[in-house]
Formats: structure tokens, C-alpha cells, sequence
């Protein structure tokens, strides 16, 4: 190293040349893993999304032929051409109908009272580290729970209420996880800010953190149900019919009192279901129709992810902390 | 015949007041007393308990496990004991109300923050609001300023803003204490200067109690002032005799700069 005086009369402290050659090669080596993984990550995720995009455009081309008014309208049949989901996506709607008002409440009563009553000790420890635990449970556990718990125990035979109440159970945990992660992140001096007003704690609760919280909580209700939507093994164990040429009874009547809750306990199949009946069949015209209802699925699932982003970004808009 | 004196001059009293996060004994033996309407300042360096103090008056600890008080807190003029634990820590943030170190309005409208602290009260009535609302606004100097969009939400407003707006939020109520924690530290030369004429305006309506960080605040603002180290008080007095002539070493060397 040497020190060189420049024009102006400063030391300029300048390398030797051979030196300086070093540290290029030296930073050019490094950036060469630099590189390297950038390569990796790409492929990585090119890997992930062309996959998905592969299976999307396969069901897409299969598929969109047979999208039709009457798809949607027939029940399934033995002719291919002729049948349709009618019974499976009336079947999907009301099962998660039951699913979110059963886990909803549930759900976020859990999360409040973990977040804001619960005393901090062991116990409540305990029930904290398995709630997270519960979320990764495989979903047949909870289809084998309740069939054993609703469908015989407490008598609900094999219909839409047993099915909607496992699902709740399946996403319970989403519920609690997303209300506390979403209740934490209001800054402390809000919440002393209304107990310093005189607030009790229920009124902190329901005046501020709660509608404070309400995207997140939303948020993770529709990630959810998203995933229970997609959910087969728990409603196949609980018994769900994979044949099904009619619908359960209307909830709206036209006799007083108007609504009828008849429904809960009829037989049922569910859009997978439907699905996966058809994807059994030996006939080719069968897998067409199946990638039609898959072809459905998806968009009812990319559709419930959307409502959640949009959502958070709406009511994300007029708090920031 | 000296408690009636004490009724007359004093709002509170502060009696033998410790206090205990977990097993760090935050705050000894405290011995003060609030002048009814006028403005105490709590100064010291950080860490000296002062906000720690400051938060046993509206029983803010109870929100958290593993605090404890020892001693009393004595309101004037019905001497209850405010840190007892038969007196309700609700009943006491009611009595007496606190704007915090950084303006934290809620997510409402302005009309709604200041309503909030009626509406936990019980008060419905709109005409009742209404009327509770314009006074609370007037007294922290941002009615004309605010009046015609009380619809609006109090984030759009500026910092100095949302802090005249809590402080508005925690006169609504008709306090008979208001505690300031450090309320202008988040704030610029200009919107502090609102504050400290807003607080010194104050006064003839309610008895004050403010920490701040700022010694030529405490000067400015106040007529009594308490200097506090290491949990302990060190001195307490008129503001005058304090900064002008400190009996205690520590305050000296405290207020003239030389540590803290």
C-alpha cells in the first residue's frame, strides 16, 4: 500500500496494482455464489408455479368445454354429457354456511380470551402451544373425531351439520391463530388509552380491539374456510354420499315461520367428492367433467383468497398505527 | 383543623408510596402532595420512576400481573385511598384522567375520540355530547380548527393535533386529576409550545400532574415541581425555589446539567 499526494495536495491512499487485482477476483469469486443461488431460486420457484400452472391449464382445456349453464344446474348422472355438480356445489355452500358460523364465534371467542382474559400460567401455556399444534394435525383425525362425536355420539347421522361442524373443528385453530396475531398487532397505547378513558375490559374488547382487528380476523376466517372448502378425507369419513341426485330440503319455506332448518340433517355430497367420483370412472367423457369441477374449485378458492386480500387492503386503509 | 387546611390546599396526598414490578422496587417511599389547581412537574433522569409514578395515580399497573403497590394515594375532598385494593381501578380512571408520551387516538372520527370517554359513562343523549364535546374541544384550543369535520378520522390530523385531541378526549370527562406523561416529547418545537400554553391554560379547571423529559418545561410550565432519582424523591417544592435554589446536591447537579 502506498500513500500518493494528488493534485489538490490531500494523501490519497491508493492500492498497488497487483493487489487490487486480487480483490477483484477475489469479490468476482463471491459474487459467483451470488449467481449461483439466484439460479437455484429461480428455478425453485419456476418449479412451483409452472407446476400449478401446468395442472391449471390442463383442467382449463379439459375442462372449460364442459362449463355450461347446465353444469351447474343438472345433477350428476350416469350419462356423461348430461351431468352436472347441482347437488355437489349446493352441498359446498351449505357445508361452509355451518362451518363458518359454527367456527367463527368459536374461534374468535377463543382468540380474545386467550389474548385479552386468559391469566398467564402454565395451563393457558399449554393451550396456546397445542391451539398451533392443532393446525397441523392431519384432516382424516378430525373426520375420524367427528364421526365418532357427531355423526353417532351426539346423534347427527351423516349430514350437512356433522360435516360443516368437522370442518369448524379443522379450522379452528386458523380462526384463534389469525384473532390473536391480529389483536396483538394494535399498539399497546390504544389499549391503555381506553382503560385510562374508564373502560372495562369488555368494552376495550368490543369498542376497539375487535373492530380494530376485524381485517385480520376476517382475513384469516376466508383462508379457512378456503381450506376447508378443498377438504375430502374428513367428509369422506364422516360418510358424505358420493352419488346424490337431490337436494336437501330449502331453508326458506313457504309456510310460517318461513325458515326451516331441515336442511342441517339431510345427506349431502361436496363438490371434492363429486369430483373424485368422477375421476374413479373408467369412461373418458367422466374425467372431462371432473376437470370442469375442479376447474370450479379453484376459482371458488383463488376467489375466497382474493376477497381476503382485497378486504385487508380496504379496511387496512384508514388504520395505521 | 390542619386536615381542614389540607382539604383547602391539597387534592392529594401521597403517602410512604412504593412500588414493585415483580421484585424491582421501582418506586420508595414517596412522600408528596398535589396542589388543588395548580400544575406539578415530575423531573429526573431516565429511569428515575417518574412515569412509573405517574401511572400509580390512575392504577394503569393493575393492567399488567406482578405489580404491586405499597402505601397510599389520597384523594381530596373525599380522602379515599385510591390504591386500595376495595377502591375500583375503573371507578379511579374515571376520577382522573392522562394523555400519554405519544398522541394515540383511535382509529375513530374526531367526534367519536372525544365521545368516548361519555360514552363508557353511560351518557347517550346527542344534544348531552354534542355540547360536552364542543367544551372539550374549545378547552384544548382545537374546536375552530376541527369543527367542521368532526366526521373526519383523527389519523388525518397532525401530530400536535392528535395530541390537543387527547388531551380533549381525557377533558371530556370532567377529570379532577389530569396526568401527563411526557406529552410533548413526540412533538415539534411549534406543536409543544401549543401544548405548554394549553396545559398552563388548564390549570384554573383542574388539578395538573405532568412527567416530562424537558427541564425548561417543568420551569415554564409549572408551580410545583418533584426531583426524582433512582425511585426515590429527592426534592420536592415550588418550581421557583427549585430551579433557583436547590437545597439537595443531586437536584443541583441535575438541573444545572452536569448529570441526567
Amino acid at each position: 500500500m502506498k500513500f500518493i499526494k494528488n493534485k489538490s495536495g490531500f494523501l490519497d491512499r491508493t492500492k498497488g496494482a497487483n493487489e487490487l487485482i486480487d480483490l477483484r477476483k477475489t469479490i468476482s469469486n463471491h459474487k459467483r455464489w451470488d449467481l449461483l443461488f439466484m439460479i437455484t431460486g429461480i428455478i425453485a420457484l419456476m418449479i412451483a408455479i409452472l407446476t400449478f400452472i401446468a395442472l391449471f391449464a390442463q383442467m382449463l382445456i379439459d375442462g372449460m368445454p364442459r362449463l355450461s349453464w347446465d353444469f351447474f344446474t343438472s345433477f350428476p348422472s350416469r350419462r356423461p354429457e348430461s351431468a352436472g355438480i347441482l347437488s355437489a356445489w349446493v352441498g359446498t355452500t351449505l357445508v361452509m354456511l355451518v362451518t363458518a358460523v359454527s367456527a367463527v364465534p368459536l374461534g374468535v371467542g377463543a382468540g380474545v380470551y386467550l389474548e385479552e382474559y386468559a391469566p398467564k400460567n402454565l395451563f393457558t401455556e399449554i393451550i396456546e402451544i397445542n391451539v398451533t399444534n392443532l393446525a397441523g394435525v392431519p384432516s382424516i383425525i378430525y373426520g375420524l373425531l367427528a364421526l365418532g362425536l357427531f355423526v353417532y355420539q351426539l346423534g347427527f347421522g351423516q349430514s350437512i351439520l356433522a360435516a360443516g361442524m368437522a370442518l369448524a373443528l379443522l379450522i379452528l385453530p386458523v380462526v384463534i391463530v389469525a384473532t390473536r396475531e391480529a389483536i396483538r398487532s394494535i399498539p399497546i397505547a390504544i389499549r391503555e388509552g381506553a382503560y385510562a378513558l374508564g373502560a372495562t375490559k369488555w368494552q376495550t374488547v368490543s369498542d376497539h380491539l375487535l373492530p380494530y382487528s376485524s381485517a385480520g380476523i376476517l382475513t384469516g376466517i376466508i383462508i379457512g374456510l378456503a381450506r376447508a372448502i378443498g377438504e375430502t378425507a374428513p367428509i369422506i369419513t364422516i360418510g358424505a354420499l358420493t352419488f346424490i341426485a337431490f337436494l336437501p330440503p330449502s331453508p326458506v319455506t313457504n309456510e310460517f315461520p318461513f325458515i326451516s332448518f331441515e336442511w342441517l340433517t339431510a345427506p349431502f355430497t361436496v363438490m371434492p367428492i363429486q369430483m373424485f367420483n368422477w375421476v374413479s370412472r373408467p369412461e373418458e367423457a367422466f374425467q372431462l367433467n371432473a376437470a370442469a369441477a375442479g376447474l370450479v374449485l379453484v376459482v371458488m378458492t383463488l376467489t375466497m383468497n382474493g376477497l381476503a386480500i382485497y378486504l385487508r387492503y380496504r379496511m387496512r386503509k384508514n388504520i395505521k398505527w | 383543623m390542619q386536615e381542614n387546611a389540607a382539604i383547602n390546599r391539597y387534592k392529594s396526598e401521597v403517602k410512604n408510596l412504593s412500588f414493585y414490578y415483580g421484585t424491582f422496587n421501582a418506586l420508595k417511599n414517596i412522600d408528596m402532595v398535589l396542589h388543588d389547581k395548580k400544575i406539578t412537574a415530575l423531573i429526573g433522569p431516565s429511569g428515575c420512576g417518574k412515569s412509573t409514578f405517574l401511572r400509580c395515580y390512575n392504577r394503569m399497573h393493575d393492567l399488567y400481573p406482578g405489580n404491586r403497590y405499597e402505601g397510599d394515594i389520597v384523594l381530596y375532598p373525599d380522602n379515599v385511598n385510591i390504591l386500595s385494593p376495595k377502591v375500583d381501578p375503573i371507578e379511579v380512571r374515571m376520577r382522573i384522567s392522562m394523555v400519554f408520551q405519544k398522541p394515540n387516538p383511535f382509529p375513530k372520527s374526531i367526534y367519536e375520540n372525544v365521545a368516548y370517554g361519555l360514552r363508557v359513562r353511560g351518557i347517550k343523549q346527542r344534544a348531552i355530547l354534542d355540547e360536552k364535546i364542543e367544551d372539550a374541544l374549545r378547552n384544548a384550543a382545537l374546536w375552530n380548527e376541527v369543527k367542521d369535520r368532526l366526521n373526519h378520522l383523527a389519523f388525518n390530523l397532525s401530530g400536535g393535533q392528535q395530541q390537543r385531541l387527547c388531551i380533549a378526549r381525557a377533558l371530556a370527562t370532567n377529570p379532577e386529576i389530569l396526568l401527563f406523561d411526557e406529552p410533548t416529547s413526540a412533538l415539534d418545537p411549534i406543536a409543544t409550545a401549543s401544548i405548554e400554553e394549553l396545559i398552563a391554560d388548564l390549570k384554573d379547571k383542574v388539578t395538573i400532574l405532568i412527567v416530562t423529559h424537558n427541564m425548561q418545561q417543568a420551569a415554564r410550565v409549572s408551580d410545583y415541581t418533584a426531583f426524582m432519582y433512582l425511585g426515590e424523591l429527592i426534592e420536592f417544592g415550588e418550581t421557583d425555589d427549585i430551579f433557583i435554589k436547590p437545597k439537595n446536591k443531586q437536584t443541583e447537579d441535575y438541573i444545572t446539567g452536569r448529570f441526567g
